[in-house]
């Protein structure tokens, strides 16, 4: 029950205000950073109001971070990943959703317990696989004596070798599978109804036929939610491109702004310039806040299911 | 055309069969419309002749070429659904012409039949829109268009007017005879609305619990209900049904409240000392000063009708209904006399509930025209 009364809704307000200061803060706090020299950046007490120096810093973040080239390594991987998973996940939920099989329920929960294991979890035995994708189909040729077998056999030594470091396929493909996209798309199709199924069986269309003619179109709204989740999840990657990658020409951008935030060290070691730090971040923030600005009607939608 | 031939289907879920055997012999460009209750299987049946459900045992042919492993499309089936279950993202025509579009057909050719049946059901102005922006009706007209132009040997209704409301169904119920008769198909028609049945069938099936309770055309089945059940079933408002035992020395059947009802003296002769239902549809009685009927019952209340009224007797522990256009003076609690039409008692075995008398169906001329 909602009710309305003036005292409620001005505490309503107040809480909801509060709420949006507490996230804006960050931001313009950066945003002040990003536009002082490093003299005032550092000047005790802070200066909390912006200065005039944004467009130099900012000029200074995108040349000493190599950002240009930066983005576009980023935006390949970040569609990679986008169009892998909505790909994926679709397929998967289809799979899921629309054939009967006795595995159907088994491979859904298979998927959904991933949820509880983050690529960070298993970090260490994804690096493995990256760097021989082969590995588990060589320890099972292993395990199972045909290596040995052929090799006594033929004298050939079975190796197969597929290395994923520092390429965009090893950047890009340990974070394609995707549990959450499963599952929005298996709640989309679930409320498809059956006569629909049925009328397109009645036309002749084949499974693909349906999944193409009618399925897609009809997630339309789904998959430019999914889309921009995606997208921003991939931009924002940190960690396992740090991994993956040692040539700086498939480095992401989240890792090269780590290297534009000074490090403290025992000697010293550099000034810590703050502000060509901040630039950066706010040139990184860029793409993900445009493509959720742009897509956000459609994102809306997409999560609440009321397409129609 | 094409005529339908099913023998001995039975469907079963797991272990609950619910089709038990189901033999129907539907002929070419006839009009069947299989008729019952919710859960009797009738939609079932109707799905495994599209080839929406896998058949568990027997066969159903399609012009004499056995289907049961054919896809739903190779059949020549097209089906319309009660949900209309119309692509939501596509226009009309896109609707219409999609099973044309998934087998190939050129976009020139498609747009031609698309057009040529939209304006055969009077949705030429309605091409560029989208299901959600057309009425129930004008819906219903697009799944039968995209039944239509796929030129199919059998069309299969699922009830396809039970989301419409009462007037526009009359309407679409008059369509969909009218079609029926200009595309000479066979056509094969679900419902639990017996005013369908009674009007679109050349044949009714009448379904109860997964077997055929009754085949016939409509007027075979409302003068000859072959069982309590299609008795009961057919026709509105209900048949009276009493219990009761013949007795052949007077030729009437004592009944269970101890009252007499008379029949006629050859069919309480061919069914003497049987335990027996008596039907008596509410029709075929009527009201008559007390003491000079067939029997007395107590009047209780009325319906209006418009045209006649229904009148409630309690006669011992039953309700007996009246359907009657006269207005006599009676009031709650006295008594009438009610009188039996001629050949109007129907006389089911009260242990298996069939028909037992065989009398010749009693059809007006015009009915048997038809």
């Amino acid at each position: 029950m909602i009710e309305r009364t003036p005292i409620l809704n001005i505490v309503t307000h107040a809480i909801l205000v509060f709420g949006l200061l507490l996230l804006l803060l960050p931001m313009y706090l950066v945003i002040v950073a990003a536009s002082h020299s490093l003299q005032d950046v550092v000047a005790v007490p802070p200066n909390l109001l912006p200065g005039d120096q944004l467009w130099i810093n900012l000029q200074a973040a995108w040349a000493k971070g190599h950002l240009g080239e930066r983005f576009v390594t980023t935006f390949i991987v970040s569609m990679g990943v986008m169009t892998g998973k909505i790909v994926l996940s679709c397929i998967t939920a289809f799979g899921i959703v629309f054939f009967d099989h006795r595995l159907k329920m088994p491979i859904f929960w298979l998927i959904f317990i991933t949820l509880m294991l983050p690529l960070e979890v298993r970090i260490v035995p994804t690096y493995a696989v990256a760097a021989n994708a082969f590995l588990p189909f060589q320890t099972l040729l292993d395990l199972s004596g045909i290596t040995w077998l052929v090799n006594a056999v033929s004298g050939v030594e079975i190796k197969l070798e597929w290395n994923l470091l520092n390429s965009y396929a090893g950047l890009i493909m340990p974070l394609i599978a995707t549990a959450t996209g499963t599952f929005l798309y298996r709640q989309f199709f679930l409320t498809i109804p059956e006569e629909l199924v049925e009328a397109a069986k009645m036309d002749g269309a084949g499974p693909m036929r349906f999944l193409w003619d009618v399925l897609i179109p009809l997630s339309r709204t789904n998959i430019a939610a999914l889309a921009t989740i995606m997208f921003v999840y991939a931009w924002n990657q940190y960690l396992w491109p740090l991994l993956v990658v040692t040539d700086q020409s498939y480095a992401m951008i989240a890792v090269e702004l780590s290297r534009l935030v000074p490090k403290f060290t025992a000697t010293g070691g550099e000034v810590p310039k703050w502000h060509i730090a901040m630039a950066g971040t706010l040139i990184v923030m860029l793409p993900p806040i445009v493509v959720v600005v742009a897509m956000q009607r459609w994102f809306v939608r997409g999560l609440i299911n009321t397409d129609k | 055309m094409a005529h339908i031939t099913i023998q001995n289907v039975r469907k079963s879920y797991a272990k609950t069969e619910v089709v038990h055997g189901v033999s129907l012999e539907v002929q070419s460009g006839e009009f069947v419309v299989i008729l019952g209750p919710s859960g009797c299987g009738k939609s079932t049946l109707l799905r495994m002749i599209a080839g929406l459900e896998s058949i568990s045992s027997g066969d159903i042919a399609i012009a004499g070429k056995v289907v049961n492993d054919l896809e739903p499309h190779e059949r020549g089936c097209a089906m319309v659904f009660q949900n209309y279950a119309l692509y939501p993202h596509m226009t009309v025509a896109d609707n219409i012409g999609y099973g044309l579009k998934v087998a190939g057909l050129p976009r020139a050719e498609r747009t031609a039949k698309v057009a040529a049946v939209a304006a055969s059901v009077g949705l030429t102005e309605f091409l560029d829109r989208r299901p959600g922006q057309l009425s129930g009706g004008q819906r219903q007209r697009v799944a039968m268009a995209r039944a239509i132009v796929r030129e199919p040997a059998v069309f299969l209704f699922d009830e396809p007017l039970s989301n419409l409301d009462a007037k526009l169904r009359v309407q679409m119920r008059h369509e969909i005879r009218r079609i029926h008769n200009q595309i000479s198909a066979t056509s094969v028609f679900v419902t639990h609305d017996q005013a369908e049945g009674m009007t679109l069938a050349d044949r009714l099936v009448v379904m109860n619990k997964g077997v055929i309770e009754q085949v016939g055309t409509p007027e075979e089945i409302y003068h000859a209900p072959a069982s309590v059940y299609v008795g009961g079933f057919i026709g509105s408002p209900a048949m009276n049904f009493m219990g009761g035992m013949v007795s052949p020395k007077q030729g009437c059947v004592a009944l269970e409240n101890g009252s007499r009802i008379e029949i006629p003296q050859a069919l309480a002769a061919a069914h003497a000392g049987r335990l027996v239902q008596i039907g008596l549809r509410p029709e075929a009685l009527s009201l008559v000063p007390a003491g000079t009927g067939a029997f007395d019952a107590t009047f209780d209340f009325v319906e209006e009708l418009g045209p006649t009224r229904l009148y409630h007797f309690r006669f011992e522990d039953l309700m007996i209904a009246v359907l009657s256009a006269d207005k006599p003076p009676v009031q709650v609690g006295q008594p009438m006399g009610i009188t039996i039409a001629p050949d109007a008692v129907h006389l089911f075995a009260a242990d298996t509930g069939k028909r037992l008398e065989t009398r010749a169906v009693a059809m007006e001329p015009e009915a048997a025209l038809a």
